[in-house]
């Protein structure tokens, strides 16, 4: 910021505008700056042509700016810091043990996680096995099959997926989605698949499958607005080639989209993961809360989210506490690194564009 | 499918062609359909309940009929300002900062870590604003509820705001320049006023994600059975409300908190509605 030469009177009042710049730095540079439309060099040396007066301003403008970044930095230390320091009495106590010890027992103070990790996992997979032919279907659907006028009400309805609240979704599933799986849905399961032993034992509507089946309901947006995002990204020609070839519609869809965009699908596909894991309230009225392991999926469990939810205002005694801010503090890790992934999967796809809605 | 070469096309790949037409069009209808289930129970079972004494009336006690839930529509509006009053200036200048000033490795970082707070559960989120503020005023409060909200603002609010001013040709700034508007003039007269209506779009979209958020608010703002104006209180949401009302054993309970979803969605799908209608996203001002 320091040029030896200012052009203009440097004690002009503030807020003044300066005479127009007689020695303008090159044109042709500003012109080769605009194809990639970012602040050019040459931008900044037309500005460092004003008069030092209406440059404080800008300094200060900058550091404001600047700063509103740094907060944004600051609140995701904070975040770790605080989690790390409260969940320290855990992390000593129990080390690694708290990870697959089954015992959560907060009158003798011993705590093991095993349970709620179990019911996040197998929660969340369930989701993704239910949600991810659905959503690839609707994108496929929107992208290369259906009308062009039918396009933006479909894709406005699948956002709007999105916006519902969760605790909406749990009020659903409580009254609606659960005596639906008790009566019919769960009946027909233990009838049909109930050989597998992944479907047996008392119906009670609320459990696993109804968390699974409403989390696949609330991921359904993320990785179906991904999956169109990465899809749209293929070339036209690459389609045109495709049928050229021959190919039937289904065929081109396979081998010159599908295939192409197969990354970023992946991409999509761990960032509803991300999602799944972290939902708390809808997974909270439906899951059942019982800390168990149980092979059936009709059975109450229990995420590491909801305990959380549920327990956090209750908890009394400091390691009862820490446990808890513990469940937290691996919640956090699990979806940063799962989060992580699926950005540099999509971004490899996109160039960096496509963001999840919301 | 070209029906010219329909002719020659084998059996067999025509079959999994229709199939594969077959499962898209299912798959959407799949997906839409929990939608309007959920909007049509919504109405149904709501509508029945929303009545002046549920827009005007605290909460009786259980077990008593009526009372309504204008303290949690009230402390709704009230942590949702602080939210605001928080997490937009603070996205927007992020925001400002990672298209203007942010093409490096800071800005990089920064948009990383704007990238990760997007991702963090909103119940660790909670558990934070728990510790940092909860803990140390050593009672819930309307306000913490609010600090919680606005954090799960800013990424939202940041990313829209770059994606829209990086939208603004640079033809712009330079003509500002060239009359020697300083930058500071021509970031917020000029390019975010050329932006703005992507950057309100974002901002919408922020809020009502966080309208309806519940788990943060569990252990900051508390819920509240009476009236509370005051910001350093625990404090009544719609939200909460409809969380204790659905797990409760009381069948007028859960038609309240049927009411109170619908009320919240009208205000949340309202917001979304009004920005998609007035302004179409993406759009530059004047462009």
């Amino acid at each position: 910021m320091s040029d030896s030469v200012d052009p203009m009177n440097p004690s002009q009042p503030l807020g003044r505008l300066p005479k127009p710049v007689t020695s303008m730095p090159s044109l042709a540079k500003v012109d080769a700056g605009r194809t990639g439309n970012k602040p050019t060099a040459a931008l900044e040396k037309i500005r460092r042509t004003y008069p030092r007066s209406s440059r404080i301003p800008d300094e200060v403008f900058r550091w404001i700016i600047i700063l509103s970044a740094i907060s944004v930095f600051a609140i995701v230390l904070l975040v770790v810091w605080e989690l790390v320091d409260k969940s320290k009495l855990s992390l000593h106590q129990f080390g690694l043990h708290f990870f697959y010890g089954h015992d959560w027992d907060p009158v003798n103070d011993s705590y093991g996680a095993m349970p709620f990790i179990y019911g996040t996992l197998v929660s969340s997979l369930l989701a993704l096995v239910l949600a991810v032919p659905l959503s690839i279907g609707v994108a496929v659907f929107v992208t290369e099959m259906c009308p062009q006028r039918l396009r933006s009400y479909i894709s406005f309805l699948v956002e709007l997926l999105a916006a519902i609240p969760s605790v909406i979704y749990g009020l659903w599933g409580i009254f609606v989605l659960a005596p639906l799986l008790r009566d019919y849905v769960e009946p027909f399961l233990a009838k049909t698949l109930g050989w597998t032993g992944l479907f047996g034992g008392p119906m009670y509507g609320l459990g696993m499958l109804a968390a699974g089946i409403i989390l696949a309901i609330m991921i359904v947006p993320v990785i179906a607005s991904i999956t169109r995002e990465v899809m749209t990204a293929v070339p036209q020609n690459q389609r045109e080639a495709v049928l050229a070839l021959g190919a039937t519609r289904w065929e081109m869809i396979r081998m010159g989209v599908l295939r192409n965009a197969r990354i970023g699908i992946v991409g999509g596909v761990i960032l509803g993961l991300g999602r799944a894991l972290g939902e708390t309230m809808a997974v909270t009225m439906l899951i059942g809360n019982r800390p168990e392991v149980s092979k059936s999926l009709f059975a109450p469990g229990y995420t590491m989210a909801s305990v959380i939810a549920n327990e956090f205002t209750e908890a009394t005694g400091d390691m009862y506490l820490s446990a808890l801010v513990e469940i937290g503090l691996a919640l956090f890790i699990v979806t940063l690194i799962v989060n992580a992934l699926a950005r540099l999967l999509v971004w490899s796809i996109t160039g960096g564009t496509a963001r999840p809605s919301a | 499918m070209p029906a010219s070469t329909s002719q020659k096309v084998s059996l067999w790949r025509r079959l999994t062609d229709w199939g594969a037409t077959g499962f898209a069009v299912l798959a959407a209808i799949l997906v839409i359909v929990p939608l309007l289930a959920i909007f049509v129970y919504l109405v149904i079972k709501g509508i029945g309940s929303v009545n002046i004494s549920f827009l005007t009336q605290t909460p009786k006690p259980p077990g008593e009929l009526g009372g309504g839930m204008a303290n949690g529509i009230v402390g709704t509006g009230l942590i949702l300002a602080v939210a605001s009053v928080i997490g937009i200036p603070l996205g927007i200048g992020s925001g400002i900062y990672l298209a203007e000033y942010g093409r490096n490795r800071f800005g990089d970082l920064i948009r990383f870590t704007a990238d990760v707070l997007n991702g963090v559960p909103s119940i660790v989120v909670g558990i934070t604003v728990y510790s940092l503020i909860v803990i140390r005023q050593k009672h819930f409060s309307a306000f913490s509820g609010g600090v919680a909200l606005g954090i799960m603002m800013i990424p939202t609010v940041a990313r829209a705001t770059e994606e829209m001013l990086l939208m603004v040709p640079n033809v712009i700034r330079e003509a500002a320049y060239g009359l020697g508007i300083p930058k500071w003039r021509t970031t917020l007269s000029i390019s975010l006023r050329t932006a703005s209506a992507g950057v309100i779009t974002g901002c919408m979209l922020a809020f009502a994600r966080v309208a309806g958020e519940t788990a943060p608010l569990l252990f900051t703002a508390f819920g509240n059975q009476f009236w509370n104006l005051k910001l350093n209180q625990p404090t009544a949401a719609l939200s909460l409300q409809v969380y204790t009302y659905a797990i409760s054993p009381y069948d007028d309970w859960h038609k309240q908190a049927w009411a109170g979803s619908l009320i919240l969605i009208v205000l949340i799908v309202g917001a979304v509605a009004a920005v998609r209608i007035t302004t179409s996203r993406g759009r530059l001002k004047g462009a």
